[in-house]
């Protein structure tokens, strides 16, 4: 058995990762100082709020780093239930924003379930795969299951319509398959059944808007001055940063106004802009010495949902770089996937810290086995 | 456990395999920054500095046109204007209920300047109204604590302070039409005026100047954040006309609302005096803007105020033309000054008969040459006019600068007409009659003139046969900037005026004999002063001390019908206007040593004789005035000719 596994407040405290949390805050503290850029040099209205933001998520962190990984196997479907039912609320009364119908009203905030629903997939399927036997995981009817935990959120978030979302869902939980032990050539098959769906996608469930971003990422020049524009203008704020930008606060792309959602989606590029390649490449380290400790916490649990769910949520959070920074890029189309712990936003710094909470839980309570089908009671 | 081991090396496989796979993404991401970063990064930086920097032309001051003594004819005035910043007002209509208690604002204004507001981006400025009285836009600027948004400016238009007066000399500016653009990016330019007729049309490049330019950064709206450099453009350059201001308001007065055109000349430096035509407009309606109504009336007027008869009027010499055949004639050794016709008032040719204007009276009995063009018998010239025939008379015509334009420094000048037998075959196909011959002697027949013509004619007469020139601006390049000498001058105008005088003097001879010259001269005194001339009672007042000598002139406009001739010819008051002959007169003064030519056309003035009295009243203030005699813009004082003085 090892460890003792049963951890008094204090023993959980002193085991909590706190180089993690030092590069969490080193990341967050990037976002600041680049939301303080984007209000010329001033601490409001963005800067401020975030890191009210940050500190409220890291106690909310916290917290959660300290329930015991065993609580969340057992709550994992009813999390999942949970979120599930918001995202038909807000398909039923939810608040139409900008063209989209994400948000739910629940009188004291409003929630955006499909956040919620980033964490209580990962939970569920980790749920999921650690009460199953590797030999069984390989079994067409085990699939069955999974494939409705993931295929009805993801087509729910699509028709709110959330892109961006949908395709973090999709991405995460073919990881999680993925290291469940699900066969290759299975992900094969899906990738071809995607490939035939796109033309249906493209006919039926993709939006105007969205189609036109496709379009955009295929050749922006196509229409520079309406949905090319963004994708120009980041490009050449990008590119104009050079080897070590143009110094703090001196972007002008970003100051000028050319920069669309300078604090939110494209923060990255006003980073480009103002501290260059060098800049880039430090704050892309940052994100890969997080990525690598969140493995090497996977690496270390000693139980199969801990593994998953640690390995799921630094998944999503590698999914949420990669696809911000090859959106700004040019890379791929742009989809609303904000950088993480950067961009300007309350909802997916809550999402992300809880998810980091869970992480740490997992490291935390690494040393605890749980057999495949726990005793409830106990 | 042992199960969960299994797992684990199979979670750890995976994980190697996602990780590496991650990795790998990452390594395209770094690959990208640096293909955006490193290798192409000059081209976005050129783009980003594209994005950011914008340039803004500046209009340069227009040149000046000024009068030989430096009086200004057109100016640039300021332009007080009130314009509106839609997103710095509590709401634009509110502003404006405002603003139209202190200043005039009518309906027709108040919608468009909130159809533009719709229109335009929130922190464009719109005009509300220009040309605002230095009083309003005090009143405007007083209040401008209650009214935000709201913005006093001061522009700059041209004025024209003799508006009237010189309108058809020198032009006006208007708004920039499709067909203006020449590639100058001045002209595209929002509200730039260019030079639409007159000397602002004809030396509208010396006058425009060249543009400056302001560099500044602008953010992804437009709005200007600052400055970056900016380059003063050069400010056009003056140009100094001929005219003397004075005399030309002097002249438009005395004419007041004929239908006239007078030109009065220097006949050694063929510069154009004073050039009046009657009636005419307000220039500076074109610059403010016009409304149709008002175009429409200017176009449609009967006495066709937009032409300047002076160069664009035509009209048969009459009388005034006679001078021409009796020269041609002596030049031809036909007929010398004492050649002398029995006149008894009609001659027949065929079976026409050729009148003079005293057959009622029984005709002239024997003139001479100087008494008949005194007297201006019509039978003495028929008779010269057989002689010589019509080629002869029309190359003399040629030669004192009748039938082509000059090239005056106008726009519409016209040619007149002196026609010969082979124009006439090619034009009409007909050959030329010997009674046409005989018409055109009295200067009637295709003979047609224009005012300046005749007064060139009068010039080369009087100044003995020089084939000076009409020229309406002495010099430019006399920059409106103080500190700043003459620049060389530009296009065809005349460089420094002492090269520009030795350029004039050098006016080749037409190649007339003095002697000849001086018969003629001497009866165009007779025609004023003698006993018998038809101009004897508009002589120069004896205070003048100076004589003038002329020639009158009466075209006829239509054929004078048999019964009419009969009934007695004469114009009653009953004859409708447009019916009425053109009255001419050309003249030159003072006699002895003359300086001044003066042509004057009356349409529809009844008789030469009419002319002959406006023509003195302005030879009168001519030589009052005498602008010849006092010193003008670029002229060392003093400097010109002293012999010349009386």
């Amino acid at each position: 058995m090892g460890r003792q596994v049963d951890l008094t407040l204090l023993q959980k405290l002193a085991q909590i990762n706190w180089f993690l949390i030092l590069l969490i805050s080193l990341i967050a503290g990037v976002g600041f100082a680049m939301l303080y850029s984007a209000a010329n040099g001033s601490i409001d209205p963005w800067a401020s709020r975030q890191m009210f933001r940050f500190a409220a998520g890291l106690g909310l962190m916290l917290l959660i780093a300290l329930i015991d990984v065993r609580a969340w196997l057992r709550h994992a479907y009813l999390i999942y239930a949970a979120a599930l039912l918001l995202l038909v609320a807000v398909e039923v009364m939810g608040v139409v924003g900008m063209g989209a119908r994400r948000w739910v009203d629940l009188g004291l905030f409003q929630l955006q379930p499909s956040e919620v629903m980033k964490i209580a997939l990962v939970l569920a399927l980790a749920r999921f795969y650690h009460g199953l036997p590797l030999e069984e995981v390989g079994r067409i009817r085990w699939l069955v299951m999974p494939a409705g935990l993931i295929l009805i959120p993801v087509a729910l978030v699509m028709r709110q319509p959330d892109l961006g979302t949908a395709i973090l869902l999709l991405a995460t939980a073919t990881a999680i398959m993925l290291l469940a032990g699900v066969r290759l050539w299975k992900f094969a098959v899906a990738l071809g059944a995607i490939l035939l769906a796109i033309p249906l996608a493209w006919r039926f469930m993709l939006h105007g808007y969205q189609k036109d971003r496709v379009l955009t990422y295929l050749n922006p020049e196509r229409d520079p001055l309406g949905a090319g524009y963004h994708i120009m203008q980041s490009k050449i704020a990008l590119g104009s940063g050079g080897l070590f930008g143009k110094g703090f606060m001196q972007g002008t792309q970003s100051h000028l106004a050319f920069l669309p959602e300078r604090q939110t989606d494209f923060i990255f590029t006003m980073l480009a802009e103002e501290f260059g390649l060098i800049g880039c490449l430090g704050l892309l380290s940052l994100y890969i010495l997080i990525i690598a400790y969140g493995y090497a916490i996977a690496m270390r649990s000693r139980n199969q949902f801990g593994r998953l769910l640690a390995a799921g949520v630094i998944s999503t959070f590698f999914l949420y770089v990669f696809i911000n920074m090859a959106m700004v890029m040019g890379l791929i189309p742009v989809v609303g996937v904000p950088l993480p712990l950067v961009s300007y936003g309350g909802t997916s710094m809550m999402s992300l810290l809880i998810g980091f909470g869970l992480l740490l839980s997992v490291y935390v309570h690494r040393d605890v086995v749980i057999s495949r089908r726990p005793s409830y009671s106990g | 456990m042992e199960r969960d081991g299994s797992r684990y090396k199979a979670f750890s496989r995976r994980l190697a395999l996602l990780g590496g796979g991650q990795l790998g993404l990452a390594g395209l991401l770094m690959a990208r920054m640096y293909y955006l970063q490193v290798l192409e990064s000059d081209q976005y930086k050129m783009l980003a500095e594209e994005n950011r920097i914008s340039m803004r032309l500046l209009a340069p001051p227009r040149g000046l046109v000024l009068d030989r003594f430096g009086q200004e004819l057109a100016s640039n005035r300021q332009n007080y204007r009130v314009v509106l910043i839609a997103e710095q007002t509590k709401g634009v209509a509110e502003t404006l209920d405002r603003l139209s208690r202190i200043i005039p604002i009518n309906s027709h204004q108040r919608s468009r300047v909130l159809r533009e507001v719709k229109r335009k981006r929130p922190f464009v400025p719109i005009k509300v109204a220009e040309n605002l009285t230095w009083e309003q836009f005090a009143r405007v600027n007083v209040q401008l604590p209650d009214l935000p948004g709201v913005q006093p400016d001061v522009g700059e238009g041209r004025f024209y302070p003799s508006g009237f007066e010189t309108a058809h000399i020198v032009g006006y500016v208007s708004s920039v039409s499709e067909a203006d653009l020449t590639g100058d990016p001045l002209l595209e330019l929002p509200g730039f005026r260019i030079g639409k007729n007159g000397i602002e049309k004809l030396y509208d490049e010396t006058l425009r100047g060249k543009a400056g330019n302001s560099r500044v950064e602008v953010n992804a709206y437009g709005r200007v954040i600052r400055e970056l450099a900016r380059h003063d453009g050069q400010s056009g350059d003056n140009v100094v006309l001929t005219i003397d201001s004075g005399l030309q308001e002097k002249i438009s007065r005395r004419l007041a609302d004929e239908s006239a055109a007078a030109v009065v000349m220097d006949i050694h430096q063929g510069e154009v005096l004073a050039m009046v035509s009657s009636p005419s407009y307000d220039p500076n309606a074109f610059n403010l803007g016009m409304s149709n109504k008002a175009w429409r009336s200017l176009v449609q007027h009967p006495r066709k105020p937009l032409i300047n008869k002076a160069i664009a009027g035509q009209y048969p010499p009459g009388s005034t033309f006679k001078m021409i055949v009796a020269l041609a004639a002596m030049e031809a050794g036909i007929a010398g000054p004492g050649h002398r016709v029995f006149c008894n008032g009609v001659v027949k040719l065929g079976r026409s008969k050729f009148h003079c204007w005293r057959h009622r009276y029984g005709g002239h009995g024997w003139v001479d040459m100087k008494q008949a063009i005194a007297q201006s018998c019509d039978l003495y010239f028929y008779d010269l006019a057989r002689r010589i025939g019509v080629d002869r008379i029309g190359a003399m015509a040629r030669r004192f600068g009748l039938g082509e334009a000059f090239g005056i420094e106008l726009v519409g000048e016209k040619d007149g007409l002196v026609p010969s037998k082979d124009w006439k075959l090619a034009v009409t196909g007909e050959p030329w009659q010997l009674g046409e011959t005989l018409i055109t002697g009295i200067g009637q027949a295709y003979l047609l003139a224009t005012p300046l013509q005749l007064a060139v004619m009068t010039a080369r007469l009087a100044n003995g046969g020089m084939a000076v020139r009409p020229r309406l601006s002495r010099r430019q390049g006399a920059r409106n900037v103080p500190g700043e000498g003459a620049r060389p001058a530009v296009g065809d105008g005349p460089g420094e005026d002492g090269a520009a005088r030795q350029l004039d003097s050098a006016a080749q001879p037409i190649g007339v004999s003095a002697a000849n010259l001086k018969v003629i001269t001497e009866a165009m005194s007779d025609v004023v002063n003698g006993a018998r001339g038809t101009a004897r009672k508009y002589k120069l007042d004896k205070e003048m001390n100076a004589k003038m000598a002329g020639k009158t002139g009466t075209a006829q406009v239509r054929r004078i019908t048999k019964a009419e001739r009969s009934a007695g010819g004469k114009l009653s008051k009953e004859t409708p206007w447009q019916e009425r002959d053109h009255a001419l007169f050309t003249a030159f003064a003072p006699v002895g040593a003359p300086r001044y030519a003066i042509a004057v056309v009356v349409e529809h003035g009844g008789s030469g004789t009419y002319a002959a009295k406006l023509t003195k009243d302005i030879m009168t203030e001519v030589l009052r005035d005498d602008p010849l005699g006092r010193s003008a813009v670029g002229m060392s004082a003093g400097g010109r000719g002293k012999e010349r003085k009386i």
